[in-house]
């Protein structure tokens, strides 16, 4: 009896086996695999047909003819252009609002990023056939300063560069206006408070302190921007001329028209060597885990940092000089009375600004609703009377039912999907320490950064030889590629701030790490994997670059079938879509920020 | 009338419907140590905040220098505030830090480098010049805050709980480090603390706020012995809190009834009428348990517990109405042979009980 009792711990001591290596990859490895074999793996393969002929042999007649054909130059060109100024443009407005999100209190801000993202959420297409609507010939704008006097004759701001500005930095900004907000909102305070006891006035205080210390911010907040202004289609294509031509058009007119694969290869090869060099820069003067809105304060040592730091330090120089100058102006034109307060100009300044630049992110998604109720037969400025008759159409028609349940089937599915996939992943990289995560995590969000096109066109090759194309499987597997790093952006967000210690706490009070993760952990994260979800979804339902390539011109989606309307005729008829569209996204907004807030009440 | 060199008149300030600041009515002179003692929300950082210009007061009057500086911005007050997360430039390195308020100052370079050296040398730190602040200790970071504030000699320096992030071995070190520098430059220190040791340690008299307003302001020792109300008598140190009836009023003494139907006798500092109730306060260091005779108050009652602090043993009495007392001794080998249980009597001086009126308590 005694000596069975003690040969007990020996026992137990050798049934403690280490867990093997491989299972605790399990969690990351369904990410690793899907991204490899449906992101890789194609893109590969569309990127080495640039290096064969039509008859298979290895060549380089492609990249030859890019070579000496001036007008791909030229486009190229035309696209570095296009989203250089988007960049530009979508900084300087952003910017003002970035800073006041982040110096309001968080009430404030809620209800206010509610409306900075609400072009973000909405429609793709709707925002840009509002822009249609909004610019024309005879649209609002054009009425408006006719009636004003300000014009005598209607200004051409649609189907040109103009117009391809505003339309470009209406859809990026709130991009953009987000990074630098997350970067903005980690600057300490006190730090300006500092520096105006220290005897810097404000202008200074603002220059020398605050703004270096949001650089990183407008650094990543541009380059995203750009990057993705690179790839786009639809908003130049739609609102602009015929010499507003971006790469992804080109690259478009060759698989569509010509059917030469090889070409197109060629040319994403350009567009990716391009975003593959702007990487570069970056990395070089900020590094990249700036992008993740972690302010690093390391200084990059490499020859381009140190230029670069030169330069930003002489441009911060004159602007604080010229601040303190305007400054020193003021006080004495207005000398600074002690016994009374000086009105705070800045600040009404800054708020006028920032209202708006919402206002213009805000109003042509609202634009459509009045139009759609128009009794005329084409989109116009102002709507005549009042008909139902755009609707009807919409609701009676097969092919937008048929399109509509589509979308839903797609987006619920490719979601869920994403979360299954991205969700153990996140928890992977945010709980555990190993060599190379940080090319894990650029690996998983990769899909980000490469131009939507170029996995279109390469899903497109892959599914043409799985039968895949015109497939709604086809179409989820697609669309769960964009989804899974917005999943894990955001999943690894959320748990940064979660306590591990309650998960610890619920080990010593006897549960399991499943009894853990179901009762304690999810049910604590739970509104911002609802938040993860429906950022997958609406990224699903509102996707047209994928759509538009492997459902082989067979089946559609809404916004498939939205473009598909758009090429051939402008009718209310797509208003109508866009105002249903519009409210339904808003539902989805306004619950998942009621689902939200109840989480954060908890 | 003396030049006070910051001095604040009845300053109010609200967030919303929160009073943060009654009126806060404050005079320093030059050179001198006055803390803002008091706990969380009492309004000392937003007295603080407006003498820095960082807010503005709703109402009142603030003059630095003899100067009215109600509205006059930071940036002109010459004043110098040292942060309670020492708010160093995350983006320069120290010497750049440091040199901010020169540069501010359009001082030229030579002058800079010269000033920059001379102050890392007052604080020891000469040689992390070229370095970043995250790259420094808490005890670091802190200096070379203080060091960028006394760089440019402004005439006041205004200190936000600046030690309350450190350990307590280090913070008694910067706590004696602040005080020898505020001596050796005789600068004038307004300074804010919600620990009443540091106050006692460091200031020439002591502000403390209580609930948005001034509850009692002097040198330490007064505040200590002669706290004029409840909460300041609270606040600083530990206390035996009674209420109590007064019997008798003599010449220079008060008789009073307190609990467990004891008769206290106590100084006579401000007029009070018989019959009047009125709280008394004694600090348990006062209270002996040796029985001695000559002392002008005494109580029975039972020792319910022996706490040995380290160089301190608390002693805890329950009176025979159930009231505790305190009595603290310097802890001795074999100090006490009472066991706990036994009856024991405690004694103190008249001039240790301290009197306070129900008005000054409320």
């Amino acid at each position: 009896m005694s000596s069975k009792s003690e040969q007990l711990p020996s026992v137990t001591y050798t049934s403690i086996v280490r867990p093997r290596n491989w299972s605790r990859f399990l969690s990351i490895s369904p990410a690793i695999l899907f991204l490899g074999f449906f992101f890789i793996y194609p893109v590969v393969l569309l990127l080495g047909l640039s290096f064969v002929d039509s008859s298979g042999t290895l060549t380089l007649e492609h990249y030859t003819r890019l070579y000496e054909k001036a007008v791909y130059a030229k486009v190229l060109l035309i696209t570095l252009k296009i989203a250089g100024w988007t960049t530009i443009f979508s900084i300087l407005a952003g910017y003002p609002i970035a800073y006041l999100l982040s110096t309001v209190k968080s009430s404030t801000r809620n209800s206010l990023v509610i409306w900075v993202l609400m072009p973000f959420w909405t429609s793709f297409l709707v925002r840009t056939f509002a822009w249609i609507v909004l610019l024309g010939r005879h649209g609002a704008l054009n009425e408006l300063l006719l009636a004003l006097g300000i014009v005598d004759a209607p200004v051409r701001l649609i189907f040109n560069f103009t117009g391809v500005m505003i339309g470009m930095v209406h859809a990026l900004m709130p991009l953009c206006i987000l990074t630098m907000m997350s970067v903005m909102e980690n600057i300490d305070r006190n730090l300006v408070s500092a520096a105006s006891t220290l005897g810097a006035r404000g202008g200074q205080a603002f220059w020398r302190v605050y703004f270096p210390l949001s650089a990183p911010g407008v650094a990543a907040g541009g380059m995203l921007v750009f990057i993705t202004a690179l790839g786009f289609f639809i908003t130049p294509a739609l609102l602009g001329g015929a010499r507003d031509t971006m790469i992804v058009q080109v690259i478009i007119f060759q698989i569509h028209e010509v059917l030469n694969w090889g070409f197109a290869g060629a040319i994403a090869m350009l567009l990716l060597a391009s975003v593959l060099v702007i990487f570069f820069f970056y990395d070089q003067l900020l590094g990249l885990s700036t992008l993740s809105g972690e302010s690093t304060h390391e200084h990059k040592k490499g020859v381009i940092g140190r230029i670069g730091r030169r330069l930003g330090g002489g441009v911060i120089n004159i602007l604080g000089y010229l601040c303190e100058q305007g400054g020193i102006l003021i006080d004495k034109l207005t000398p600074q009375r002690t016994d009374r307060a000086r009105r705070q100009g800045s600040r009404t300044t800054l708020w006028i600004t920032a209202m708006t630049v919402i206002a213009f992110l805000c109003i042509p998604a609202l634009f459509v609703i009045p139009v759609s109720f128009t009794e005329d037969g084409f989109l116009g400025w102002p709507p005549k009377g009042f008909s139902l008759q755009w609707y009807e159409q919409v609701l009676n028609s097969p092919a937008w039912a048929a399109a509509a349940s589509r979308s839903f089937v797609v987006a619920i599915s490719s979601a869920l999907l994403g979360m299954s996939i991205g969700v153990p992943a996140a928890f992977f990289l945010a709980r555990r320490q190993f060599f190379g995560k940080a090319a894990l995590f650029a690996f998983l969000v990769s899909p980000i950064i490469m131009p939507n096109i170029i996995i279109a066109v390469a899903l497109f090759y892959l599914y043409a030889k799985l039968g895949l194309v015109g497939t709604n499987i086809g179409l989820i597997l697609g669309h769960t590629i964009l989804a899974i790093p917005y999943v894990v952006i955001t999943v690894m967000a959320i748990l940064k701030n979660y306590d591990h210690r309650l998960d610890q706490a619920a080990w010593t009070l006897g549960a399991n790490k499943w009894q853990t993760l179901t009762r304690i952990t999810l049910p604590l994260l739970s509104a911002g994997l609802i938040a993860a979800f429906m950022f997958a979804f609406v990224i699903s339902f509102d996707e047209l670059t994928i759509a538009l390539f492997v459902t082989g011109g067979e089946v559609t989606t809404l916004p498939k079938q939205m473009w598909d309307d758009a090429l051939m005729r402008v009718s209310p008829a797509l208003a109508a879509v866009a105002t249903l569209l519009l409210a339904f996204m808003s539902c989805i907004i306004f619950s998942t920020e009621y689902v939200r807030r109840r989480g954060l009440r908890k | 009338m003396t030049e006070y060199k910051l001095r604040t008149h009845n300053v109010r300030k609200t967030y919303g419907s929160v009073v943060a600041l009654k009126a806060a009515s404050i005079e320093m002179q030059e050179g001198e140590f006055l803390t803002l003692l008091g706990p969380s929300g009492s309004g000392k950082t937003t007295l603080l905040m407006a003498i820095a210009g960082l807010n503005n007061p709703d109402s009142g009057d603030i003059w630095i220098d003899g100067k009215l500086a109600n509205f006059l911005p930071p940036f002109k007050r010459d004043l110098g505030m040292v942060f309670q997360n020492y708010a160093l430039f995350p983006h320069m390195n120290i010497f750049d830090n440091i040199a901010f308020p020169l540069r501010m100052r359009k001082m030229p370079m030579a002058l800079i480098r010269k000033e920059v050296a001379r102050v890392l040398e007052i604080v020891e730190l000469d040689h992390v010049a070229k370095r970043f602040p995250r790259e420094l200790s808490g005890g670091q970071q802190q200096r070379i805050a203080l060091a960028r504030c006394f760089v440019y000699k402004p005439s006041i320096i205004l200190m936000d709980e600046p030690l309350g992030a450190l350990d307590k071995k280090l913070r008694e070190t910067l706590q004696r480090e602040i005080k020898q520098l505020h001596e050796n430059l005789g600068i004038t220190v307004l300074y804010v603390t919600h620990d009443q040791e540091e106050a006692m340690v460091m200031s020439d008299r002591i502000c403390v706020m209580n609930d948005g307003s001034i509850d009692q302001i002097g040198t330490p020792n007064e505040l200590y012995f002669q706290p004029s109300t409840m909460f300041s008598a609270d606040f600083l140190g530990e206390s035996n809190l009674f209420d109590a009836q007064v019997l008798e009023v003599g010449k220079d003494s008060v008789l009073m009834r307190g609990p467990a139907g004891m008769n206290v006798l106590g100084e006579l500092k401000e007029p009070v009428k018989i019959g009047e109730q009125v709280k008394f306060m004694i600090r348990p260091e006062t209270v002996d348990t040796d029985n001695d005779a000559t002392r002008d108050n005494a109580v029975e009652g039972i020792l319910k517990e022996v706490i040995v602090f380290g160089q301190i043993t608390k002693y805890f009495i329950e009176l025979s109405d159930g009231t505790e007392m305190v009595s603290t001794q310097l802890t001795c080998r074999g100090s006490s042979t009472i066991e706990i249980g036994q009856r024991i009597i405690l004694n103190w001086a008249k001039t240790s009980t301290v009197i306070l009126t129900n008005d000054a308590g409320s």
